[in-house]
């Protein structure tokens, strides 16, 4: 802190720590110990409120535990959020070793920028594509009837189509982190492997991926996250029986009018993302400082 | 060349078409179903080639309500995070490594922290203070987390500062504010600007934090998604098509000035 002064002078330095404080307190800490409030305390009519029945308890969290429909609606969003890393994943990988390995500097350039555009587009928008594509009467349908695949045209919506929908809109948070980490692979170490004999699958294996670890641990950090608390895609192309969890969060709170039971869902979800980005760092063995690049 | 390498090229290079397909083909039919005079969105079947949903779209009132909001939201938000994450940027730099750790992790918490958790601690905190959701708290909860590109932008340029030209500066009889003003900040100038185009994308584009705390007010994701729900017409494609232009435009501008800029770097 002293450095600052010394470096700026009273006033500037004064400003900056004001500003800063400013966003760590007042935007950052405060927002989040009144939400763990909320979700420590009962749902009360005004009147009780600071009385004898205002008290801390896990109630609301509780609740969640013991609610069947909701409980199965948390679950399933944990493992489509983690099947949705997986997917990205596996249809990322083989793209980002080829750019990073194989491609002529010049192929790197424009499938670089041909990669890029899509990620610059609005989530809403993308969603709204699949959207689209998927409806009852529209082009998926039309192709797979002419093909002569299917005889009727199919509903997508559902749980099949939110995963589609959010595969496609966080695919690119993948493919960049691989696709840095592998970029740094000498590929003397690849030609080493082969030449001792080992096969395709065991260089990717044995040395591609323990190389490219901290980029598949950022990448999927990223896309579990983004998916557990996506809310456009569920919301434009789910069907009212495939819920998210995030669309029971936003029901407690603009539909059944219970802040604090949606606080309280809020915070498990916000505790779920932590744990899987710490528990990932932590297995991977990356430090913070490398994933917000 | 054996057989079995030649099968396992074509393989791949069918992936990668597949994969470009994937990426490009639901756009590329969101962005020809405009031009569909049919009613719903699609290009299947063709039902003639029109313009009508520009015009359609030229005349929704509520949809410009939203741009307008959208702009507003965006203007005060980089106002914000501008100054903000410069401020928490040269913090960093100045602190000694474990306390840096530390303030590094709280400041780029945000990050890590699903979007709608972000809108709902911030409307929670003000219901408390007696404000409820509008522009005020869209502007406050996009801010929360989009100072934290600003942050991260600012302190990647702020690794490359040479500190013996404030030395230098100071010797010569600058004052502190004076050093700040003429070296310091023109030297940060093309990472604010960087940083105020993300900015502005992010804003823009922020969907699940907004939603929580938008109030009555609607910005244009918002828009869009009430109007897939309540009545989708290729107006909306319309809409979609020329964000989408405008975005990348935008950030074909900003790829541009940043190679030149590091083309600039290099020759320095």
């Amino acid at each position: 802190m002293g450095e600052l002064y010394k470096r700026f002078g009273g006033g500037l330095a004064t400003t900056f720590l004001a500003l800063v404080l400013l966003w760590i307190a007042g935007m950052v800490l405060a927002p989040n110990i009144m939400m763990v409030d909320y979700a420590l305390r009962p749902n009360l009519p005004p009147s009780q409120i600071g009385g004898p029945n205002d008290v801390y308890s896990l109630d609301n969290v509780l609740y969640l535990a013991n609610e069947a429909v909701h409980r199965s609606i948390f679950f399933k969003t944990i493992w489509a959020s983690a099947f949705v890393a997986f997917a990205t994943f596996v249809v990322c990988y083989p793209l980002a070793f080829w750019l990073a390995q194989h491609a002529t500097p010049s192929q790197t350039a424009i499938a670089l920028l041909a990669l890029t555009i899509p990620f610059w587009i609005n989530e809403v928008l993308r969603t709204l594509a699949w959207y689209i594509l998927l409806a009852f009467r529209g082009p998926l349908n039309a192709l797979l009837l002419g093909v002569g695949v299917i005889d009727e045209p199919m509903r997508y919506y559902g749980n099949g189509g939110v995963l589609a929908g959010m595969i496609y809109a966080y695919i690119l948070f993948m493919l960049f982190p691989i696709y840095n980490a592998i970029e740094s692979l000498e590929k003397a170490q690849i030609e080493a492997a082969r030449d001792l004999g080992a096969s395709t699958w065991r260089i990717h294996w044995r040395v591609v991926m323990p190389h490219a670890k901290a980029g598949i641990a950022t990448g999927c950090v990223f896309t579990f996250m983004l998916a557990a608390g996506s809310y456009v895609a569920p919301a434009l192309l789910g069907a009212p029986g495939s819920r998210w969890f995030t669309e029971i969060i936003y029901n407690w709170f603009f539909e059944g009018g219970d802040w604090n039971r949606g606080a309280a869902y809020a915070l498990v979800l916000l505790v779920l993302c932590l744990a899987v980005v710490l528990v990932t760092l932590k297995l991977a063995r990356v430090n913070l400082t490398d994933v917000a690049k | 060349m054996s057989a079995a390498d030649r099968i396992s090229r074509a393989l791949f290079g069918f992936y990668l078409v597949a994969f470009f397909v994937y990426l490009f083909a639901p756009l590329a039919i969101m962005g020809a179903a405009t031009f569909n005079a049919s009613r719903f969105p699609t290009v299947t079947p063709w039902q003639g080639t029109t313009l009508q949903w520009f015009s359609e779209l030229w005349s929704d009132s509520a949809m410009w309500q939203s741009v307008w909001t959208s702009i507003v939201v965006a203007f005060f938000v980089v106002l914000i995070a501008l100054p903000v994450g410069t401020a928490a940027a040269l913090m960093l730099t100045s602190l000694h490594a474990r306390a840096r750790g530390f303030l590094y992790a709280v400041m780029v918490s945000p990050l890590l922290t699903p979007g709608v958790v972000i809108g709902i601690a911030t409307l929670v905190l003000w219901r408390q203070l007696g404000v409820g959701g509008g522009l005020f708290l869209i502007v406050v909860a996009q801010a929360s987390f989009i100072i934290c590109y600003v942050m991260l932008m600012v302190a990647a340029r702020l690794q490359r500062f040479d500190r013996t030209q404030e030395e230098a500066a100071l010797g010569l009889g600058a004052s502190k504010f004076m050093v700040f003003r003429r070296i310091l900040l023109p030297f940060l100038k093309p990472a604010l600007i960087a940083a105020a185009f993300l900015a502005v994308l992010q804003s823009v584009e922020n969907y699940n934090t907004t939603l929580f705390v938008r109030g009555f007010d609607t910005p244009l994701t918002v828009f869009i998604a009430t109007k897939v729900r309540t009545g989708l017409t290729p107006a909306v494609n319309a809409l979609a098509l020329i964000m989408i232009a405008i975005t990348v435009l935008g950030a074909v501008a900003y790829e541009i000035a940043r190679r030149r800029q590091a083309r600039a770097g290099k020759a320095a």
